[in-house]
């Protein structure tokens, strides 16, 4: 028998047989099956015992735990058989020192192949179905939704609700009410995630986009900016409180006093002149500047209660035109450079008014 | 030479003089049309970098250092020799410092320049990863941190892995298909002095005006619109690289298709060739893409057209599909030329043939049809016509089918081969299971309802560097070990080899691995500060990074010493059948004394006797040649 005639007689009668790497065992495959799922079940066990995710605070987010638990399972084993193949070959089939050998000239197997084309097709389309299904699930539209207007703006969010006619620099919701929310943006693109709720729309110029959540535990959250929006990316981190319904309703009255009776009363004595902490904090001035009497604490721009003999001329050429001065060891073109324009000069001089009366 | 001489003749002092020149023609256009609109101030600094800096300048160094000389002669009607040779090979150091037409040169230019990026983009991940250890603001503010993972982001994926997987093929295939150069060897030159230029913007942003660009290497419009001028030094780095890498994949194209020796019929290809050709497809179809997507963020910022200003008519959301029509392909031309490379790799130290070779032909063809059907899974929070969302996650999975084909047969190959566990193949075992997880991420990312929430977190930062550290880096190292001893018929440290793998290994995975847990857990990519509850994993991560990066060095070393010092290499060390390893290491100037003929099969392992390509004794030639010159006939092939 020539070597060519031997290897051809190996290929006919099956691989496994023929190789005295492995003859001593005598289902290598078998075997290698059964390694394999004892390491996908313990693989699954861990990584289902694995907390991933936040908090679950909204209906939404349970669904997509679950699905993900889904993908877990379905992965490991994919993992385990590579790494199950990948080990099991180099321990058994390495080249012994010396061995100037090869392996049998195997080209293919039209079975094996058409097997691993069709159970990862197979896979992935119950996966996609799956996601599909999960997906029309969370963006069905509920019955008495709450609008909440959410708009993103450099670098800080706002919040209105238009049936409360209330306007808020903070996001409070009503535990187990549908929310639908409407995000906008009044530069470029931020991103609102809750990731406790797990959903998460891009802010984009000229759109509103919508999510619909149903939060279902009162708590504190973090409302987090995930697109890169500037430099004050990072600082864009408010909260949301989720209340039981009464509160909720006690807070909406609170803030429709505050905002001086605008949208309810309408007396006769001129609307309140603006509050300066309150633009302070809905302008997003918070969320960069260290102000020790709003507590905000960020770093990206000058401490501004430490301005020593600051007049207001300054203050005011400050806001409008940050440019025009900027402190040493801060970089030019960081401040947005609208707020001459977006805000009046009434809320200016607020403004202006309330960084004098702050300082330390 | 007289200095006029030099400043004359094609090299480095005429390339300087071809900036300073192309600046001030730059300068004197942007000055002479504000002086002609009247405009104030007329030395506008911003206009002039733009224009003289950033297109003049670049332009006169290609024509400064002699990338044109033959072509302007030629256009001209000056007397040209198309057999000219000068520029060719090289004889010593100082010929990887000049235009050279000779593949192999350029081979090592690219690979020499890309991994020179590869260690500035890696400091700058260093840096972050130093700022990023503890909560708060330690070494750098936010602005600078923004541009550093900005840049290092832009080098990683324009002036590394596409360009590296350039500058290997450019070595490997014309030896490979038995050709004795690229199709247009100066267009190949071109191609690569190209390169520098993107690199060097891309890097010298740090100095323009408000810091480099730092709206990541996605630049997405409105912000990248709005940024100082840092940002237009991405804008136009992007269109050197890119041209660069669509003169280059138009050479692989007309190289592969009309120079492949007699015999080399596409089904006889070995899998790096099929899988550049393959790239080579997605990059001359999906690049221009990108480079439109720049332009109008170009125009946008300096003529004041409003592509991306809703207020004005523009869509913020085209820049996003347009964008990513070219950067969902591009991961795949990061990947393709790496599945090449894992194919000879894993067929040759494991001498087995490749399992079901022409299923792993077919399923890179597969990936780059599906791979322009996709792009809109990067934009499923993105506010895009919802319905969209469906389809793309189905085509996104669609493509694990072709990918798992790849993956199993490379399994199919190691088993029962005789395994010889050296350092490429330690790489591309390590890229095996390193992509595999990233690709497991990967389908869990299409799946629209986890993607919401886990798009734009640190999981996504943890699947890119699985698919692309784990995945392409690793068959980056895998190839450049593979072909040491050919680029320069030296061999490289195998425990040093070894060395680097296991440390790479461990530290990618403890450096990379969390970020899963960090991600879903909540925390946002691209922030130079992160709450609190994330800073226990963040001191981790941050120390592992220092130890992976750190890692690289033994490469680096590896690489210097052995190519300096170490022991000869002979032709074929590794016993492959491919053609290019049956010339001696480093390979003659021009390849073949003789073009090889090929009679079977690249990978027939373990087939006694076969072989891929035989040279045949050089014969009294058949057809004499007419003295009278005019040529042969073409041979007719049969």
């Amino acid at each position: 028998m020539t070597e060519r005639d031997r290897v051809q007689s190996s290929e006919a009668k099956g691989p496994p047989e023929t190789d005295p790497r492995i003859e001593g065992e005598k289902h290598p495959v078998a075997r290698m099956i059964g390694i394999g799922l004892l390491a996908s079940l313990v693989g699954i066990a861990i990584t289902l015992w694995i907390d991933w995710f936040p908090e679950n605070a909204a209906g939404s987010a349970g669904k997509i735990d679950t699905l993900y638990d889904v993908l877990l399972i379905c992965s490991v084993p994919v993992f385990v058989l590579v790494m199950t193949i990948a080990i099991y070959s180099v321990v058994r089939f390495r080249a012994k020192p010396g061995d100037m050998g090869d392996g049998p000239p195997i080209h293919g197997n039209t079975r094996l192949e058409i097997i691993w084309v069709t159970i990862p097709f197979i896979m992935v389309t119950a996966l996609a179905i799956y996601g599909w299904i999960t997906l029309d699930d969370l963006e069905a539209k509920q019955k008495n939704e709450m609008v909440v207007k959410v708009t993103g703006q450099q670098f800080t969010w706002t919040f209105e609700y238009p049936s409360e006619k209330v306007a808020s620099p903070e996001l409070v919701l009503p535990v187990d009410r549908p929310i639908e929310f409407r995000v906008q943006t009044k530069d470029v693109i931020h991103s609102f995630w809750v990731p406790q709720f797990r959903l998460k729309s891009d802010a984009v110029p000229g759109l509103t986009t919508t999510i619909r959540v149903t939060p279902d535990k009162p708590g504190r959250y973090e409302v987090v900016c995930a697109e890169l929006c500037g430099i004050g990316h990072s600082t864009m981190r408010q909260f949301v409180r989720v209340l039981p319904q009464s509160e909720f309703d006690s807070w909406v009255s609170k803030e429709r006093e505050a905002a001086g009776g605008g949208a309810g009363g309408g007396g006769g004595e001129q609307a309140a002149a603006p509050d300066g902490e309150a633009l302070f904090t809905s302008n997003g001035c918070v969320n960069c500047h260290t102000l020790k009497a709003a507590g905000a604490t960020a770093e990206v721009g000058p401490d501004l209660g430490k301005l020593e003999d600051v007049e207001a001329k300054f203050l005011r050429t400050s806001i409008v035109d940050p440019n025009a001065d900027v402190t040493k060891g801060y970089e030019p073109d960081i401040m947005p450079q609208d707020f001459g324009t977006k805000l009046s000069k009434e809320e200016i001089d607020a403004l202006v008014k309330y960084l004098l009366e702050s300082q330390e | 030479m007289t200095l006029t001489q030099r400043l004359l003749a094609p090299g480095w002092y005429r390339a300087f003089l071809g900036m300073a020149l192309g600046f001030g023609l730059g300068m004197g256009i942007v000055v002479a049309v504000r002086a002609l609109y009247g405009w104030d101030p007329v030395l506008d600094w911003d206009a002039i970098i733009t224009v003289g800096a950033l297109i003049a300048a670049p332009l006169g160094y290609l024509i400064g250092i002699g990338c044109f000389d033959y072509w302007f002669r030629w256009a001209s009607g000056a007397p040209t020799v198309p057999e000219d040779h000068s520029g060719h090979g090289a004889y010593s150091w100082r010929d990887y410092f000049r235009v050279n037409t000779d593949h192999k040169v350029i081979g090592i230019q690219y690979i020499c320049t890309t991994f020179f990026f590869f260690i500035a983009g890696g400091l700058m991940a260093m840096l972050m990863r130093a700022e990023l250890a503890q909560p708060g603001t330690q070494f750098v503010d936010p602005n600078t941190f923004n541009g550093l993972f900005s840049v290092h982001a832009s080098l990683m994926i324009f002036l590394f892995i596409i360009p590296v997987f350039a500058g290997i093929a450019n070595y490997v295939i014309p030896l490979m298909i038995g050709a004795p150069d690229m199709a247009f060897p100066r267009l190949n030159a071109l191609s690569y002095w190209m390169l520098p230029a993107a690199g060097v913007m891309m890097l010298a942003s740090y100095f323009a005006e408000g810091g480099a660009f730092a709206t990541g290497w996605t630049a997405y419009a409105p912000l990248s619109t709005e940024t100082p001028l840092g940002q237009q030094f991405f804008t136009l780095g992007v269109q050197f690289a890119g041209a660069s890498s669509i003169a280059t994949a138009l050479n692989f194209l007309v190289t592969i298709i009309t120079m492949r020796a007699p015999g080399l019929t596409f089904w006889r290809m070995p899998l790096l060739v099929w899988a550049n050709f393959t790239t080579s497809l997605l990059v001359v179809i999906a690049t221009p893409f990108i480079a439109g997507s720049q332009f109008f963020v170009l125009l946008d910022r300096t003529i004041g057209t409003h592509f991306f200003s809703p207020a004005a008519g523009g869509d913020v959301l085209m820049y996003q599909h347009v964008f990513w029509f070219y950067s969902h392909p591009a991961v795949y031309i990061m990947m393709l030329p790496g599945f090449g490379i894992i194919s000879e790799v894993i067929s040759t130290h494991a001498r087995k043939p490749v399992f079901g070779y022409r299923m792993m032909a077919f399923s890179l063809v597969a990936i780059v049809i599906l791979g322009f059907t996709v792009w809109a899974h990067h934009m499923f929070v993105s506010g895009m016509q919802s319905w969209i969302r469906v389809p793309m996650m189905i085509t996104t999975m669609l493509i694990a089918v072709p990918t798992g084909i790849k993956i199993f047969s490379w399994l199919a190959t190691l088993w029962r081969g005789v395994i010889h566990l050296r350092t490429p193949m330690l790489f591309a075992l390590g890229f095996l299971t390193m992509f595999t997880l990233g690709g497991i991420s990967g389908i869990m990312l299409a799946v629209v309802p986890f993607d919401i929430h886990v798009s734009d977190t640190y999981f996504i930062v943890a699947h890119i560097h699985y698919v692309l550290f784990g995945g392409s880096v690793f068959t980056i190292f895998a190839g450049i070990y593979h072909w040491f001893p050919k680029m320069t018929g030296r061999m490289y440290d195998e425990s040093l080899g070894r060395l680097h793998f296991w440390l790479s290994f461990i530290f990618f995975n403890l450096t990379f691995g969390p970020m899963h847990f960090v991600g879903i857990d909540g925390m946002p990519r691209r922030v130079a500060d992160y709450a609190e509850q994330y800073a226990t994993w963040n001191v981790i991560i941050s120390i592992s990074a220092f130890i992976f990066g750190a890692s690289f060095l033994i490469f680096l070393y590896n690489m210097i010493a052995s190519w300096r010092h170490g022991p000869a290499a002979e032709g074929n060390p590794w016993r492959a059948h491919s053609i290019e390893w049956q010339v001696s290491s480093p390979p003659p100037v021009f390849n073949f004394d003789e073009i090889p003929t090929v009679v079977g099969g690249p990978y027939e392992y373990g087939v006694p006797g076969a072989v891929h390509a035989v040279f045949k004794e050089k014969e009294p030639a058949a057809v004499p040649t007419p003295a009278g010159g005019g040529g042969a006939p073409p041979p007719t092939e049969p």
